[in-house]
């Protein structure tokens, strides 16, 4: 457990020290709600909830895909032989995912802020929103945090993290997207019990997986 | 002749498929009238392609714990076949669904799956392209695998069940075997499962065979170049 704090302090603390990290990713949300508000500006009115909805999880997707992308290769690889002789890798699977899911969380939240500043706000049920949000960052980085793993043992990391990371990811996508409408339609939340359990349990297993799995790729 | 009586086997089950697919009785059902002989093909090549994935992730598990890289190689010729059957599955789905849902692309939460399915696996062929040490491509692509597995199941066989699916056992349509399954069809439909998994091995066989061949030749052409300093 020490372990684990220990390196997500460190993690924390080398996000603060580069900030042009976090600083990135932030811009890059914004500016795509930004980009999406214009290409849509001249018809807001004609955008009917479902488009707003599919809108918002698609910008999320991409700032989660770039946002993990770099969770392994930002570190040069003489520290990664360092920690490898330092600590275990169940620690350093797990710290990372709820590092990553830490980030995802910040970046979908301040993203949802300005999205629905800009592009207007029809969601019926905030809270079981935010839930959606809150399922869909754990479950985003946790996916994407194990195919970054992956996909920085190879050259061309980027274009294989896109190629890897969006099928896998695709039945979470579509099961969010599900719940976040329900919410847009102000649903009671019972009907989205199915959802929730259903992207609890993905959820699970991938980091289960993750978990298991990670000592193996960390070898190589 | 070294085990080659599984071969027949594969061989007459097929012909024998293939023959009381067109020619056999089968029972008389609404809608999707003598079109129901497809289930030999399409519903058995699905079957065989979750079985053989199934294999090759069982055999990425063993890579993993013993470090064999023959273990590697089956489980990537495994899904190799299993791509192939995936693709002809595709194929067929899309001729029945011409004739009884009147579009051979259904937008269909089952079909979408299956076409999600097949590109995991692609990226898991191109995966292993894109390294050139064997350990290193072996291990971390059986890591790959074991999840890209995990991710299959809940696509194909979970999640068209949470919703509306014009295929059978989803969106509160009955599953096969409660009303057409009949005698008649489980006669040619198991062997059919089972010729078409004897089908895939073989071909997975053939290859993995190349496979070790070419590396038997590799290393006897380094050892026997010259030492050049």
């Amino acid at each position: 457990m020490n372990e684990i704090k220990t390196l997500i302090w460190k993690e924390v603390t080398l996000e603060w020290r580069q900030k042009y990290a976090l600083s990135g990713m932030l811009l890059y949300v914004v500016s795509t709600v930004f980009v999406a508000y214009l290409s849509f500006s001249l018809r807001r009115n004609q955008l009917t909830p479902i488009v707003w909805n599919t809108l918002f999880w698609i910008i999320i997707l991409f700032t989660a895909v770039n946002a993990v992308a770099k969770s392994f290769s930002q570190e040069r690889y003489g520290r990664l032989i360092y920690y490898y002789s330092l600590c275990s890798p169940q620690a350093i699977i797990i710290s990372k995912i709820i590092y990553n899911s830490l980030i995802m969380l910040t970046l979908s939240g301040i993203g949802f802020g300005i999205y629905s500043l800009v592009m207007g706000n029809p969601v019926g049920d905030i809270g079981l929103y935010l839930l959606s949000i809150l399922l869909a960052a754990i479950g985003f980085a946790s996916v994407l945090t194990l195919v970054a793993g992956i996909a920085s043992k190879a050259d061309n990391s980027a274009t294989l993290m896109a190629v890897l990371s969006f099928p896998l990811i695709l039945p979470m996508l579509l099961m969010t997207i599900k719940l976040a409408k329900n919410a847009l339609d102000g649903l009671d939340w019972s009907v989205s019990t199915d959802e929730i359990t259903t992207l609890l349990s993905i959820d699970l297993i991938v980091i289960t997986l993750s978990y298991l799995l990670f000592p193996y790729l960390w070898r190589s | 002749m070294r085990k080659i009586w599984w071969k027949i086997l594969c061989i007459v089950i097929i012909f024998y498929v293939i023959l009381m697919g067109l020619m056999g009785e089968v029972p008389h059902l609404a809608i999707i009238n003598e079109s129901i002989r497809n289930t030999y093909y399409h519903v058995a090549l699905w079957l065989a392609m979750t079985t053989l994935l199934f294999a090759s992730m069982v055999f990425s598990v063993r890579y993993l714990i013993k470090g064999r890289i023959n273990d590697d190689d089956i489980a990537s010729e495994l899904a190799k076949s299993a791509i192939f059957f995936g693709i002809l599955g595709c194929l067929t789905g899309s001729i029945w669904a011409n004739y009884t849902w009147g579009d051979p692309w259904p937008n269909d939460p089952k079909l979408n799956g299956a076409a999600v399915g097949i590109l995991i696996y692609l990226a898991y062929l191109l995966l292993r392209s894109s390294f050139e040490d064997e350990q290193r491509k072996a291990r971390i692509s059986s890591v790959y695998n074991i999840f890209a597995f995990a991710v299959f199941i809940p696509i194909i066989y979970i999640l068209p069940r949470l919703t509306d699916s014009l295929h059978p056992g989803s969106g509160g349509n009955s599953t096969f075997g409660s009303y057409d399954f009949d005698n008649s069809i489980r006669r040619v439909f198991y062997p059919a499962v089972i010729g078409y998994i004897l089908l895939g091995l073989w071909l997975a066989e053939l290859r993995i065979r190349m496979k070790r061949i070419n590396r038997v030749r590799e290393e006897i052409t380094d050892s026997a170049r010259p030492v050049t300093h």
